[in-house]
């Protein structure tokens, strides 16, 4: 019932139809590539900013780009490549070298699914709401199951600087190691803070964390 | 309200059931228990206030729902909604159930569009809504009636086409679309099932339970509700109501839970 904006939403889809082929190589026809700009176009003036969510949040990175367009059907190989790599150029590693935390922290913030909703306050701190997708500690019964099991998963891939740097890596952005994996780029989008992800990578990596017990 | 402690009763019960019962039991529980909800659904006193609306001569006109066509005739119900989204002439738009009540009400009734959507969702108490009423009225007459939204007609698949394109569109701080929780088989968030809304039965068995009233809120949601908290959950702004990506998403859906049978508006947790 809003009146859209007709000129800006033609001159997206103009841009965006021009861009579809170019970008992408011939992966999608015109038609593919014009629906893809309308919709977008639509979807841009369909949405109030509101409290913390402001309208940039509609605007797409070249990864989420990428990810929309081949959600429906395989990522290709090299698109995959391109992703992963884009993502790993991201990964920022503390300055001290320190990668883990306090796990009772971290379990506190796998708990949480605060932050970054328009209903919430921007004053109070994020959580990671790992327990939406993932089992962790065998004490937490309610778990989702949009990711695996990450009951026990430094005992599993052993207590190592390596196991240490790819729990930070994953945490920070999932998608330099799976592209278009439905996971949060935590530290990317500074979801969480630093410190935060300490705690997160120690309640995975800790050997005295309950979910390594 | 009596009905609506049972209700919390019960919902306590089901959940500490579910604690002691290994993770497929607990959601076995949580089945039997909105089995047995159904047999006393709140959702009937907001049918009962929108039945009433609808009959009674409202605004500045003194016009009823009567003279408001949602696609099947003046004033028909009987399954309407089973058939919408649909492509309305007069208005030369696709319009969901939500936005073709506002468009009768400004357009028949003589109601600013402010004042027709002043309250587009309850809060619990005593701020109503006379749209959720209405939808729920509207809905309850389309109960066994099959889906049946026209693809055929262009614009129509339009939208079904640009709403397919948003169920895939990632974005926001979280990288989340739609099909981040509804596009594979078997997920949950938390304990929560997941319909997967890219398969045929997933779609039907969500699209088709919608509206409802939700025991959490004590209150009767209607699909345009359920998109706007999907995408509050997304970390996306706030989705307008009746906008044009709302009825793309609801054209998308309904669509894909054609042939099966209407059978809202339910009860969820």
């Amino acid at each position: 019932m809003r009146i859209t904006n007709v000129a800006g939403a033609l001159g997206t889809m103009l841009l965006a139809a021009g861009m579809g082929g170019t970008l992408h190589g011939c992966a999608t026809s015109p038609t593919d590539a014009e629906t893809t700009a309308r919709a977008t176009a639509v979807l841009k003036a369909s949405f109030n900013a509101r409290g913390q969510a402001g309208l940039d949040r509609l605007d797409q990175d070249e990864t989420q780009k990428l990810c929309s367009e081949y959600a429906n059907r395989s990522l290709p190989a090299p698109v995959a490549e391109k992703i992963q790599q884009a993502n790993l150029a991201t990964i920022r590693y503390p300055a001290d070298g320190k990668l883990v935390g306090d796990w009772k922290n971290g379990e506190k913030i796998a708990q949480s699914g605060q932050g970054f909703q328009f209903s919430d306050d921007p004053k109070n701190p994020a959580g990671a709401n790992c327990y939406a997708c993932h089992q962790l500690t065998p004490q937490e019964l309610s778990y989702g199951t949009i990711g695996p099991s990450l009951y026990r998963f430094g005992k599993l891939r052993g207590f190592s600087d390596e196991t240490r740097k790819y729990a930070w890596g994953k945490v920070y952005n999932a998608d330099a190691y799976a592209a278009c994996s439905n996971m949060p780029r935590f530290g990317h989008h500074r979801i969480l803070t630093e410190q935060q992800i300490r705690d997160v990578v120690a309640l995975l990596v800790d050997p005295a964390s309950p979910v390594n017990q | 309200m009596a009905i609506r402690l049972t209700v919390i009763a019960l919902a306590i019960a089901a959940s500490a059931i579910g604690i002691a019962f290994a993770q497929s039991s607990t959601v076995d529980e949580i089945a039997k228990y909105r089995e047995a909800l159904q047999d006393g659904n709140p959702a009937e006193l907001w049918e009962a206030r929108g039945e009433e609306m609808w009959k009674a001569p409202r605004g500045p006109n003194r016009v009823s729902f009567e003279r408001c066509d949602l696609g099947v005739g003046a004033g028909v119900v009987k399954g309407a909604y089973a058939q919408l989204p649909r492509y309305f002439a007069d208005a030369k738009a696709v319009m969901d159930l939500e936005s073709r009540l506002v468009w009768c009400m400004v357009n028949q009734q003589g109601i600013s569009e402010a004042d027709a959507t002043r309250i587009k969702f309850g809060d619990g108490s005593a701020r109503r809504s006379d749209i959720e009423a209405l939808a729920a009225y509207v809905t309850s007459q389309s109960r066994g009636v099959d889906m049946k939204v026209a693809l055929d007609e262009p614009h129509v698949r339009d939208m079904y086409r640009l709403g397919e394109r948003m169920f895939f569109y990632r974005g926001g701080t979280h990288d989340f679309s739609c099909a981040t929780c509804h596009g594979e088989d078997g997920k949950r968030i938390r304990l929560q099932d997941l319909p997967n809304l890219t398969k045929t039965e997933g779609a039907q068995k969500a699209y088709t339970t919608w509206p409802a009233y939700r025991v959490s809120q004590g209150e009767l949601r209607t699909f345009q509700w359920r998109l706007n908290d999907c995408f509050r959950q997304q970390r996306f702004p706030d989705l307008v109501f009746g906008s044009e990506a709302s009825i793309a998403l609801t054209t998308y859906l309904a669509a894909r839970a054609n042939g099966a049978p209407y059978s809202g508006p339910a009860i969820k947790r």
